[in-house]
């Protein structure tokens, strides 16, 4: 009897069990990805997260001012594009938990065009907005198959940022148009920082050795993967700017991680003299050494031209205001906002219109010794090399083991055994 | 059902014309032999109900997520893929460097921080002046949240700016490289943990020694003992079964040590260090869970291995300690 009733209650709890479990697994599995839709009143809140700095700030103030508004918006802004891309990949993955509106480094933009992925996001193709960017830049946000994944905010044209006063004492030119010489290329950029070293053994002649690996990398057509998406990360031009950047690293680098507090710490206290400089770093350099006089751009880029960076605005599928986050989204990509918003965060704007009315202002930046910022970014943007470097599926997560690599050697590794911990990384992604 | 079984009682009493009474007696009977009988596990019920959905639930699930794949960016579980994400997980040289490095940290903590907190709750056993506050101040970093600590911490272990090693630089001496050398980085963070832990181990532990018989110290002082041999054959033997808990609860709590590393690193990706140099596994199946390949699954079989691990490490501890145990009783 006792015997028939243990195996009777273990059946039963064994069964509830199974119920519960089954019923949960159900219930996570089952549930949809895309939000149900409710229409937002005028004191409801749409809320977008984006990264760096954008310059949305005062236009989203505004907006909130204006007693006509449809609808309230709330930002959310998150120090660096690293911090925000996992919480982003968590939201997306877990199909919850994102704002309405997501800012997303360009970078990522393959990976989520990518088949599979591109069901988390809404079709934000509007025929009216046909010829509002940089053909380029509207094409890296859209599927094979056109469906409209992103409204590009910005590009990253590069010029180089430098302290004038730190040049002058070190004995080199420091007139922006003098300076170009010493920018051409890659070689006399390195042979220049010898000869700056010499004379200035405390100040490291750049700002970190991630920075230089970007720029150089920039101008590689393959890094990562080959055209029809197979990943090669063990090919000479990419080891080239490996090399480059290890050899180089003890003598002219800062050692310090990029976006670290050591890192904005070397802008006030002398610590390098030149630094990449795309247009979204302009708020990096005021925001991080507002009181410091000396820094100046020229327009002149090692190797041609490079583009880093310029980001995009996506409504994930998950948001359950699709609508007013797709209509928010195409303000902010006027012409009048991106607009403003360069003039906030100093940002080259991807809006063509934009672009024009910021030319024929020609504004020049007190900050960086009066130079013609605008003029400067619009001349770095002709001399970037159509489609390169080639941006695969994989590129973003690539990238993030490239960088580490380099992060190894300025912290001591033997640059072999790094670059054989990046190449297993590599193949365990697959 | 009732009129079968009450039937018999009926018989059995001698007076059948009042029935009601005795039915009545019966009902109450049984309804206590079942209060006696079924009670128990009723209150016990909650937790266990509690347990399946938050504690087994979760890990059954985990199971099961681990034999599947899961498409990049998406937001539902892949075809069934078998034992790949173990394979991944344990041919993973950085899964390899973070079960190592859990290992070294957890070495570098427990055993120091039960040593001392043996040693502190011996001390505060003693006739202290102000005994009430000695007892609480150990226990003050324990109450202190451990993200707040390990900013503090994460001050004092700073590379360039770190007190240590401005200290270290004042003095002349060359600074230590705290997230780039692997054992400084171990060092680093198991102070972090010892900090906050040594003081509760040590309350743990002194409640235990109160509960030892005050006769047995006076014997042996009338048998000439020094305090120091009454702390190693008379304190010590009697605390053991507190000394095998508080080993098993820091053994599982220092295996998936977690906000101290994840804090104090500086790292961009938070993948504990450049090279994995403090990377512990629960950080490792939380990294996991952020990537882009099989995040969840792969995420899952790592979690499912650590829990292998954490349950032999365990079995081992429990071993170990009973033979101990046995050999001290004979």
């Amino acid at each position: 009897m006792s015997k028939i009733s243990k195996s009777w209650r273990r059946g039963l709890a064994a069964g509830a069990v199974a119920t519960l479990v089954a019923g949960l697994v159900g219930a996570c599995g089952g549930s949809d990805d895309t939000g149900e839709q409710a229409k937002l009143g005028k004191d409801d809140t749409l809320t977008i997260t984006t990264f760096s700095e954008f310059g949305y700030g005062d236009l989203i103030d505004k907006w909130n001012a204006d007693p006509e508004r449809p609808f309230k918006v709330k930002q959310t802004v998150v120090a660096e594009w690293d911090t925000w891309k996992q919480s982003l990949t968590t939201g997306l993955q877990s199909g919850e938990g994102l704002t309405d509106i997501v800012g997303i480094e360009g970078d990522m933009m393959p990976a989520l065009v990518a088949e599979g992925a591109s069901d988390q996001f809404v079709d934000l193709t509007d025929k009216e907005l046909d010829g509002r960017w940089m053909e380029s830049k509207y094409l890296e946000g859209q599927t094979a198959d056109g469906k409209q994944i992103g409204y590009p905010t910005d590009a990253g044209p590069e010029a180089f940022c430098y302290r004038a006063d730190l040049f002058e004492k070190a004995g080199l030119p420091s007139d922006r148009e003098a300076v170009k010489e010493l920018f051409k290329d890659w070689d006399t950029y390195f042979a220049t920082g010898d000869k700056f070293k010499a004379k200035m053994p405390k100040t490291a002649w750049y700002d970190s050795s991630g920075a230089i690996a970007q720029a150089m990398l920039n101008q590689v057509e393959f890094p990562f993967q080959t055209k029809d998406q197979k990943v090669d990360v063990d090919n000479p031009e990419l080891r080239n700017v490996y090399d480059t950047v290890a050899e180089h690293a003890a003598t002219q680098s800062t050692k310090v991680e990029q976006w670290g507090e050591d890192w904005t710490a070397n802008f006030t206290n002398d610590g390098f003299a030149t630094i990449p400089c795309p247009g979204w770093m302009f708020a990096n350099i005021k925001d991080s050494a507002p009181d410091v006089k000396g820094w100046d751009i020229v327009d002149a880029f090692p190797g041609g031209g490079g583009n880093w960076g310029g980001s995009y605005l996506a409504v994930p599928a998950q948001s359950e205001h699709q609508e007013e986050a797709k209509e928010f989204a195409n303000y902010l990509t006027t012409a009048e906002s991106q607009v403003a918003a360069s003039k906030v965060a100093g940002n080259f704007p991807a809006n063509l219109e934009a672009q024009s009315v910021l030319a024929e202002e020609n504004a020049t930046d007190p900050y960086f010794n009066n130079a013609p910022t605008s003029q400067i970014l619009a001349s770095r943007a002709e001399a970037v090399p159509a489609g390169v470097p080639f941006k695969g599926d994989k590129y973003s997560d690539i990238l993030g083991l490239f960088q580490q690599a380099i992060r190894r050697v300025d912290e001591g590794t033997d640059p072999e055994k790094s670059w054989a911990t990046f190449l297993e990384g590599v193949e365990g992604m697959s | 059902m009732p009129t079968t079984t009450s039937a018999p009682v009926e018989n059995a009493t001698p007076a059948p014309s009042t029935g009601a009474a005795p039915r009545r007696q019966a009902w109450r009977n049984r309804l206590s032999r079942w209060d006696f009988k079924f009670s128990p596990y009723l209150y016990v019920a909650p937790f266990f109900l509690v347990f399946i959905l938050i504690g087994l639930y979760p890990m059954l699930y985990t199971g099961y997520l681990s034999f599947f794949s899961w498409p990049a960016y998406g937001s539902e579980v892949g075809p069934w893929v078998g034992w790949d994400n173990y394979a991944h997980v344990l041919g993973d040289s950085v899964f390899r460097k973070a079960f190592w490095n859990t290992i070294g940290i957890f070495l570098l903590s427990s055993v120091p921080q039960i040593i001392v907190a043996t040693i502190l709750a011996a001390l505060l056993d003693t006739q202290l002046r102000g005994r009430t506050l000695w007892r609480m101040s150990v226990l003050l970093p324990f109450v202190v949240a451990p993200a707040a600590s390990a900013m503090i911490f994460g001050a004092i272990f700073a590379d360039g700016t770190g007190l240590i090693n401005q200290t270290l630089d004042v003095l002349g001496f060359p600074k230590v490289p705290w997230h780039a050398d692997r054992f400084a980085s171990w060092t680093a963070i198991a102070t972090m943990v010892n900090w906050r832990w040594t003081g509760y181990n040590a309350l743990i532990i002194l409640a235990a020694m109160q509960a030892i018989p005050r006769d047995l110290y006076e014997a042996a002082d009338i048998d000439g003992a020094s305090k120091v041999s009454q702390f190693f054959h008379v304190t010590l033997p009697s605390i053991r079964p507190t000394m095998i808990f508080v080993i098993v609860t820091s053994t599982i709590g220092g295996l998936q040590i977690f906000t101290e590393p994840r804090i104090f690193d500086t790292n961009l990706r938070f993948q504990g260090g450049s090279d994995f140099q403090y990377t512990t596994l629960t950080m490792y199946v939380f990294n996991t869970a952020q990537t882009t390949t099989n995040p969840y699954p792969r995420a899952a079989a790592a979690a499912w291995v650590l829990f292998l691990i954490i349950v032999g490490i365990a079995l081992v501890n429990f071993l170990v300690t009973r033979a101990v145990q046995r050999r001290s009783l004979r």
